[in-house]
């Protein structure tokens, strides 16, 4: 030590690696508490689900290795292709439609002057529910008997207990409820088209529809395909409003994926064959948030 | 406007009028679509002040009458509303709080310190930035259950705070502030620590505030998570505690009401307090800022 002190260049790059790894330690104090948190609570069940899905556990996670027993067991049980197909009919119900109407919502907020900030709310104030407000609001709106649209269109539809009407009702509030955040990111995308192509095409004599069709529509396509994934990811997660307004009801017409997961795994305590719904799940969402990153060109920046 | 106006003016203001007039019959549908798009949250709110039988009076009444706060009081009487309220208050502020702090530190460091292992890192994070942790629910329970945390809010909290968005979010932030700045401070002899939280930290403190409240809007709001953790009626949050009260009023709707009401509030009035601020941080969630 004492040699070196002698040497002025060495002590400079000694210092230097000093700082150098004091920073590394740093940097490592600062990443470790969340890289903890995120290996234990996300990365080791995501690994731990595969597994589990090889298995015949329980809910305490004691079982013995079946192969792949479960995964053909999916594929022969009815239930799953039920809940499949119920999914996919939830997801053609609600993604295309609530970007149409986002779109539709955006296109006539933007152009409004003094009530625009009123009228955004009045569409995005229901996202800020919480789900089973919502689930309760419309439990009372469209109530058999006593709803107030039952009572002033004189029907006697049990929306929710139908076996016609309980996923395109379920979709209905899905719609009312998250419409607010495709609008938000509609009015985004609108605002970041120059105005100036709107003066140009205009005199060139350009209106109306025409405008929409080729000035909005393909300058506003990047943030409708992000929409289009966002929601897509999103949908197949669905569990919180089925469960709560039609417990997957009637006859299992509004069962969907995550739900049957939930009711094998937690209400029949079959954990791995749970977990092998649950790797499908995955499977699909990955795909598609795959797709999305490509799309939106995330993960370059690594 | 003079009596001699050229003829080609007079139809350009003509045409300038008939636009005027669909302009406002287009701005009066928007109106009316919003209010009918409120409609329900008015009428939930206007049933939890009826008294219990003018709530299936027919034909319906859009005005309380007399105006009745009964089942207000009844909700806060007879079920542990406050409880889970102040369940839900504190677990999503400590939720808030550890996630932005987690984020930032862990954000910092990807973007401003070189250290080993850092690419690999950030790589993971974004790998997990798609995971959905619905998908592992099974697991994640177990592992839970193993650590003797179901019915514990530290069961509740901890694998919330495991989400990748606020890192991924922060780092773009820090990415595009130029190295010079962090360097200059380092030069003066501040260390990383001083460097985050006296000048990385304000810079981006717009971008905090609006990640706060989402954050504390979405976990308030978390349904999933919550349900599946605690089963302890005390334990409860409330948008968990709230559909258990609902089956035992029965066909109550006015308390119904008024519990869905008590529920919203919190979310309600931050979101028309902090609307830009919301906004900002949707758009930032939504990888759009």
């Amino acid at each position: 030590m004492l040699e070196t002190v002698s040497k002025p260049g060495r002590l400079a790059s000694q210092e230097k690696q000093v700082q150098l790894r004091r920073r590394g330690v740093t940097a490592l104090l600062m990443v470790a508490p969340f890289v903890l948190l995120y290996l234990v609570f996300l990365i080791y069940p995501s690994l731990r689900v595969l597994q589990l899905s090889l298995t015949n556990a329980d809910l305490t996670g004691q079982g013995e290795y079946v192969g792949l027993s479960n995964y053909a067991r999916l594929l022969r049980e009815p239930t799953f292709w039920t809940a499949l197909l119920n999914t996919l009919y939830f997801i053609l119900l609600t993604v295309v439609p609530n970007t149409l109407v986002g779109l539709g919502l955006a296109l006539l907020v933007t152009r409004l002057n003094r009530l625009k900030g009123l009228v955004l709310a009045c569409f995005f104030l229901p996202y800020v529910l919480p789900v089973s407000v919502v689930t309760n609001i419309w439990n009372w709106v469209l109530d058999s008997n006593f709803g107030i649209v039952n009572t002033m269109t004189h029907s006697t539809v049990a929306w929710f207990q139908d076996p016609v009407w309980a996923m395109p009702a379920v979709a209905f509030v899905t719609i009312w409820w998250t419409v607010g955040f495709n609008i938000l990111l509609f009015i985004a995308g609108l605002q970041n088209i120059p105005p100036e192509i709107y003066e140009a095409a205009a005199l060139d004599g350009a209106s109306g529809f025409r405008l929409f069709r080729s000035i909005t529509w393909p300058n506003l396509w990047p943030v409708t395909s992000l929409v289009l994934l966002l929601q897509l990811i999103a949908q197949f997660k669905i569990f919180d409003q089925v469960y709560l307004l039609t417990a997957g009801g009637p006859f299992d017409k509004t069962l969907v994926l995550l739900l049957y997961s939930y009711r094998e795994g937690f209400q029949q305590q079959h954990g791995g064959y749970a977990s092998t719904i649950g790797v499908v799940l995955m499977v699909v969402i990955l795909a598609a948030s795959l797709l999305q990153s490509r799309v939106l060109g995330r993960g370059e920046r690594a | 406007m003079t009596t001699t106006v050229p003829r080609a003016a007079r139809t350009a203001s003509s045409s300038v009028r008939l636009a005027r007039l669909w302009g406002g019959v287009v701005t009066a549908l928007t109106v009316l679509l919003a209010a009918l798009w409120v409609f329900p949250l008015y009428w939930a709110a206007i049933t939890s002040l009826k008294a219990d039988n003018d709530t299936i009076a027919n034909p319906p009444t859009f005005w309380p009458k007399p105006f009745d706060f009964s089942s207000y009081t009844y909700i806060l009487q007879n079920s542990p509303l406050v409880r889970w309220y102040a369940n839900s208050i504190l677990t999503s502020l400590a939720i808030t709080v550890l996630v932005l702090l987690l984020s930032l530190l862990c954000a910092y460091a990807l973007s401003q310190i070189d250290f080993r292992g850092r690419k690999w890192l950030y790589v993971l994070v974004l790998v997990g930035f798609m995971i959905p942790f619905q998908a592992s629910l099974i697991p994640l329970f177990i592992l839970i259950n193993k650590m003797g945390l179901v019915n514990n809010f530290a069961g509740l909290i901890l694998p919330q705070l495991a989400a990748p968005l606020a890192v991924v979010i922060y780092k773009q932030f820090f990415d595009q502030i130029p190295h010079e700045l962090g360097d200059a401070a380092r030069i003066d002899g501040a260390g990383e620590w001083r460097v985050l939280f006296s000048i990385f930290l304000p810079l981006n403190w717009s971008i905090t505030v609006a990640l706060a409240i989402v954050t504390f809007i979405a976990a308030w709001n978390n349904f999933l998570w919550p349900f599946i953790v605690l089963n302890d009626p005390p334990k409860l949050t409330i948008p968990v505690g709230i559909t258990q009260v609902q089956s035992a009023y029965g066909v109550a709707y006015a308390k119904t009401m008024a519990t869905a009401v008590t529920a919203a509030l919190p979310t309600v009035i931050a979101y028309l307090i902090f609307q830009r601020r919301v906004t900002e941080g949707v758009m930032a969630t939504a990888g759009l800022k």
